[in-house]
């Protein structure tokens, strides 16, 4: 799996010396295959009879995780935003 | 929105056709989303690396507001830890995976497709969309009782795209930055994350 992020820094290190032409295409390219993956992932979801058979469960583990992970990073903010605003910066 | 919307359409395209096995079965083979997959990760380094001046920006924000990713990323791991003690099926590194998604569905769902497998993958698509989802439609109400920053947390890695609009509306223009540095660090930490809990 490390090969994909391999994938990414080489990504980086090659815009980052073309920083001086704006590749405005690539993200056409990134929306374009993230259309193909998604299509190639419900080709393999569908395909799954299990997955299929348990997709109202998984949806519910799926709401589950979305709502905790949501509801845990609003209380984290609003512990931040109670310290940067009675700690206004001292100069 | 309406980019979620066409996402979506293509993985109900493919879900469909994988019901009533419409396509042969060579397509199914794993390897050909692996190479797509390394070709998109390939495109959006590049644009990460083609973009330099967004880090000039962040220059002029608020120091401590550097730390709202660690924020985001720290709340999210705990509400899924929590959750995780409930799901007796699911181990706790394959609910950081799916959490540290962050929203960022098509890139997290597809990275765990790949390595833990298609139900788990599924799960990280569907969590994910609802999460961004979620900040889009409760938005006014985190403003309210969390403050103005929670909105950007909640939006995880979606706050420089698709909850930007809904970030400044609601939080206000000062904000923008901070949404945007934040989406910029999420979306460049999320296959870190979700690779390293899948490695688990």
């Amino acid at each position: 799996m490390f090969i994909v992020i391999a994938f990414m820094i080489a990504g980086i290190a090659v815009g980052y010396i073309l920083r001086h032409h704006k590749l405005l295409f690539i993200h056409r390219i990134i929306l374009m295959l993230i259309w193909l993956l998604l299509f190639l992932l419900g080709l393999e979801v569908g395909a799954n009879k299990t997955v299929i058979q348990q997709f109202g469960n998984l949806g519910f583990e799926a709401f589950l995780l979305a709502f905790a992970g949501t509801l845990g990073s609003i209380v984290f903010a609003g512990l931040l935003w109670r310290l940067v605003r009675t700690k206004p910066e001292n100069k | 929105m309406k980019g979620s919307l066409i996402i979506l359409s293509f993985f109900a395209t493919g879900l469909l056709l994988g019901i009533f096995r419409l396509l042969p079965q060579e397509l199914m083979n794993n390897s050909i989303s692996f190479y797509v997959l390394c070709g998109l990760l390939f495109s959006v380094g590049i644009s990460i690396g083609n973009d330099p001046t967004s880090f000039g920006q962040f220059r002029n924000m608020n120091p401590r507001l550097i730390f709202l990713p660690l924020m985001t990323i720290s709340g999210t791991w705990l509400g899924v830890i929590v959750v995780s003690f409930f799901l007796k099926n699911r181990s706790m590194a394959d609910c950081l995976a799916v959490g540290s998604g962050f929203g960022y569905y098509s890139l997290s769902s597809i990275l765990i497709t790949q390595c833990k497998g298609v139900e788990l993958g599924t799960i990280a698509l569907l969590s994910n969309i609802m999460r961004e989802v979620f900040t889009l439609l409760f938005a006014p109400w985190m403003v309210k009782y969390f403050g103005k920053l929670a909105p950007i947390c909640a939006g995880g890695a979606t706050t420089m795209d698709t909850t930007f609009p809904v970030i400044v509306r609601n939080s206000g223009k000062d904000f923008a930055i901070v949404s945007i540095y934040q989406g910029f660090i999420m979306d460049f930490t999320v296959p870190f994350l979700v690779t390293f809990f899948c490695s688990l």
